[in-house]
Order: structure tokens, then sequence, then C-alpha cells
């Protein structure tokens, strides 16, 4: 836990923050509307006696009382698909709607590109990218246990992708689920932390930006870009689209989020960012039992 | 079952199948340009015979095949031939003499099928979805690929394909989907 020690001045009741990071998660998965609504998933669980509760701020997300989600016939069926609370939160801040063609960066393994999909109705276009290889083939997997028809797998570096292969040349939507620190994936993974430097802060933060970069030029103008983390660092986050701001043609804009959140920062370590970062959502796994998250919608501009 | 051999054309015209690029399947068999590659016609002709699926349930789909015999559905846009690693799902194989639909597909439109769907009870089902093999003297349809379904909240849900011969139902699903439930 000692690399969190830096968050301490930016995170209200650390200690309540710490005392969650200390906590292992339950079991959560989001119910793929591709092959069954809310309530045929429902009911199917109830069928196989696993208990659940549905999330406040979205009817699809359930958190499940088993420890084998994994072994449901919901889930065989590929009716829910195991997926973290907070998780769940980008893609529908990136609210795609059916028709249109979307750039899912680092697609894989897929929880998110699957759930742009289903919110599309499984109409329209997801290229789901990802520069590595190996975790492409859960990607694939998954794509097809969802029965997602509308995904275009792409195994490529998104700093500087190419769009000649496809028959249209901008998306109209973009999500830069980043790699990152992980830092928020804690309760998921004791050992997160433990090859924690600021030497790897730099390192990561440069390959993001040079995502997010490529992600608001790939993006029609008055689309919409997506930039998410399941970190804390500033360094990962705030900086970095204070670099696309900096950079490409694109402003923050607001956003719903019906789950509890601090605004995006727009001061750390001696930086200061644009002030319209606050409109950001940063999600600590205290606030509403989760894992941690960080959010920012951006518009494009030119 | 299901083969396009009809088509009048002279193989020596038609160019060689790419296993690294997704080709869009032809309308039908008269415009085919690639040796060997089944028409979209024929897919979708094979899935109303074969299970009774509604030909306009595939409407708003284009099929690609990638490697021999392969063949893919996809929803979205992309132009032939493309080089990319996947494009929608994987739905039949067709260069073996009896076509076969994949698990994955019929989970996700076997539902519309109205033949050759067998019923499996609750135990029966289990042991499909673990991979196992069982006999079933019951079915009286035809023999070869099946839906195996079953009952799931009071409605019938497909869970794979099946392979049927000699009284036994052989489990298809891949080693990957198989499990205890
Ligand atoms: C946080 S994970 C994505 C999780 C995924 N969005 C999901 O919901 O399942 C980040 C991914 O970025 C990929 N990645 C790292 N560098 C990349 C790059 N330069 N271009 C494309 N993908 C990259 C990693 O392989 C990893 O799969």
């Amino acid at each position: 836990m000692e690399p969190l020690e830096r968050y301490r001045p930016i995170v209200d009741d650390f200690e309540a923050f710490l005392a969650a990071c200390e906590r292992s998660l339950g079991n959560a998965v989001r119910v793929n509307t591709i092959k069954a609504s809310v309530d045929r998933a429902t009911a199917a669980l109830k069928a196989d006696g696993v208990g659940y509760e549905e999330a406040d701020w979205n009817p699809r997300v359930l958190r499940l009382e088993t420890d084998s989600p994994g072994s449901t016939w919901a889930s065989f069926h590929g009716f829910t698909h195991g997926q973290e609370e907070v998780s769940a939160v980008p893609a529908t801040v990136l609210d795609p709607e059916p028709g249109e063609r979307v750039w899912d960066c680092c697609a894989a393994p897929g929880g998110k590109a699957t759930q742009l999909a289903a919110l599309m109705d499984d109409r329209g276009t997801v290229v789901a990218n990802d520069s590595n290889l190996g975790r492409i083939s859960a990607l694939r997997f998954n794509a097809e246990r969802l029965g997602a028809t509308s995904l275009a797998v792409t195994n490529d570096d998104a700093r500087n992708y190419s769009l000649e292969r496809f028959d249209f040349d901008e998306f109209d939507r973009s999500l830069v689920d980043a790699p990152c620190s992980c830092e928020g994936t804690i309760r998921k993974n004791p050992d997160a932390l433990d090859g924690w430097s600021e030497g790897y802060l730099d390192e990561v933060s440069g390959i993001q930006k040079g995502i997010l970069g490529r992600a608001v030029q790939a993006t029609r103008e008055g689309g919409t870009v997506v930039y998410s983390t399941c970190t804390f660092a500033p360094e990962e986050n705030e900086a970095v689209v204070q670099h696309a701001l900096n950079k490409e043609d694109c402003r923050v804009v607001d956003f719903d989020l019906d789950l509890e959140h601090s605004p995006g920062l727009t001061e750390w370590d001696g930086q200061e960012y644009d002030e319209r970062l606050e409109r950001a959502a940063r999600i600590y796994p205290h606030q509403n039992d989760t894992g941690g998250f960080f959010v920012a919608k951006l518009e494009v501009t030119a | 079952m299901g083969n396009d051999a009809s088509g009048g054309e002279s193989d020596a015209d038609l160019t060689q199948n790419d296993g690294q690029r997704f080709g869009r399947l032809p309308a039908t068999a008269d415009e085919r340009t690639v040796e060997g590659r089944v028409s979209r016609e024929a897919v979708v002709d094979y899935f109303a015979d074969r299970f009774g699926i509604p030909p306009e349930t595939f409407d708003e789909y284009t099929f690609w095949e990638k490697g021999a015999g392969k063949i893919w559905i996809y929803a979205g846009s992309a132009p032939s031939p493309i080089a990319i690693e996947a494009i929608g799902m994987t739905c039949l194989r067709t260069r073996q003499e009896h076509w076969k639909p994949t698990t994955d597909f019929v989970q996700r439109f076997g539902r519309e099928a109205e033949e050759c769907v067998i019923e499996l009870e609750p135990e029966e089902g289990r042991a499909f979805a673990a991979g196992e093999d069982q006999e079933l003297e019951r079915w009286e349809g035809d023999w070869g690929y099946l839906i195996a379904a079953h009952d799931i909240a009071g409605e019938l849900e497909p869970i794979g394909v099946g392979l049927y011969v000699h009284g036994e139902l052989r489990s298809m699903v891949p080693k990957g989907r198989q499990r205890e439930l």
C-alpha cells in the first residue's frame, strides 16, 4: 500500500480509502444484451440458484453472490460477462449509437469492446485493436462467446494506427482504455503495486499520450473520445489529457455518472491543468465499494 | 448437403484463396472469383434448409471467408479483401462434405431455428456442455449436425452443435468452451 501514500493530499477520507483497498472485491458481471435482456439473464441466474444484486447506477451490472461466476448457465450462454463494476463505466460515458464507427484502441481482452457492441445493439462497426497478439486471442474468444458480430479485430500499435485498410477514414467515437500502472485493481490483484516506480509512470505516460493523441486525430470533428485508466496517478490521468489538450483539437466535456466520484484534479506536484479537467471523474474504491478508475470525456473540435 | 458445386465457371479463371485475408462471399455462385469459395446464397440456404432459420435473419449481415472454408458473419463495414485478425464471428465450416455451424453461432442465432433442434433434459444438457457424448435413442429426425437446446427459465435456449449418428449425440462444444455446470 506504500505507493498509495502519495495520494493522501487528494483523497477525501484517506483512511477509508486505504481500508477499502485492503478488502478483496466480490464478483460482478455485466449482462450481455446482445444475447439476453436483463430479465432473461436474471431469470437464468435464479434458475441456477445464484443470488445477485443490481447496481443502482446501471441495471446491466450485477453483483453476484457466488465464488464461481464462470460456471453458471448464464455465463455459458454468454448472457453475462465477468467485468468489474467500475470497468463498465467508460463505455457508458462514450455512449455509442447503433450504426456508428467506433474505435477501441486498447481493446484486449474485450470487456469494453463487447460492451460497446452491446450498447450499439450489435449494429455498426467496433474496431477492437490491441498491440499484444497474445491478448488478442482472449479478445476473440470473448467476442465469439458473447456473440458480437460488429467487431473487427486488429493487432497494431495504436500510436501510429492507420485506417487505410478500412473503407472509411475516421471514427465517430474512440475509447482509449490505456495500459497503466493499475493501482485501482489492487482489490483484485493484491500484487498490483509490486513493481511500482516513478520511472514506470514516466514510461507508461509517454505511451498513453501517444495513444490518446492518435485517437483524437482518428475521430471526426464533433466526435467523442473517452480516456480511461484503472489507476490513480495524475501523471497517467490528468497530465495525459492535458497533453492532448495542448497538442490536438479537443476539449474536455461534462458527463453524467450516477456513481459517487471525485472531480479530476487541476493541479498536482507543482503542475497546473486546465480547469475543465474538473469535469473528469476519479472513482475511488471506498466511494462505491468497487475498484478505482479515472474517466475523462473529450469532444473533438476540428 | 449445402454444397455449391452448381456454379458454371471454369476454375482456371479463379484466384486461389488467400489464408491471410478475409474475402467477402459472392452473392451467388455465378459471381465467384475465388476458387472453392461458397456463395452467400448457399450459406443462407443451408441455414434455412437444415435448421429452418428464416433467410431474412441475415439481411443485415455479410459473410466472409479466411482460410479454406471458415466462414464468418459480420454486421459492420469493411472493404474486401481485408487483412485483419477477425471480422465478426465464425459461423460455419464449408470445406468438408457436411457443413458444420459453430457453437457460438448457434448460441447467437439458433433461437430462430425450427428444425434439427434436439431438446435435452437438464442432466443431458450438463453433459453436453461438459463436452460429453451420450446415447440418445429418442431422436427420430435427420442424422448429422443438430442444434442441442435446453429449457432455461421457461424458454428453449441453444447450447451448441451436436453430431447425431447411430443413436449417439456427440458434443461439438470446443474444449475452451466446455464447462462443468
Ligand atoms: C487496460 S488494458 C485494456 C482492457 C480492455 N479495454 C478491456 O476492457 O478488456 C490495456 C491494453 O492496452 C494494450 N496496449 C498497450 N500498449 C498499446 C499500444 N501502444 N497500442 C495498442 N494497445 C496497447 C495492452 O496490450 C492491453 O491489452
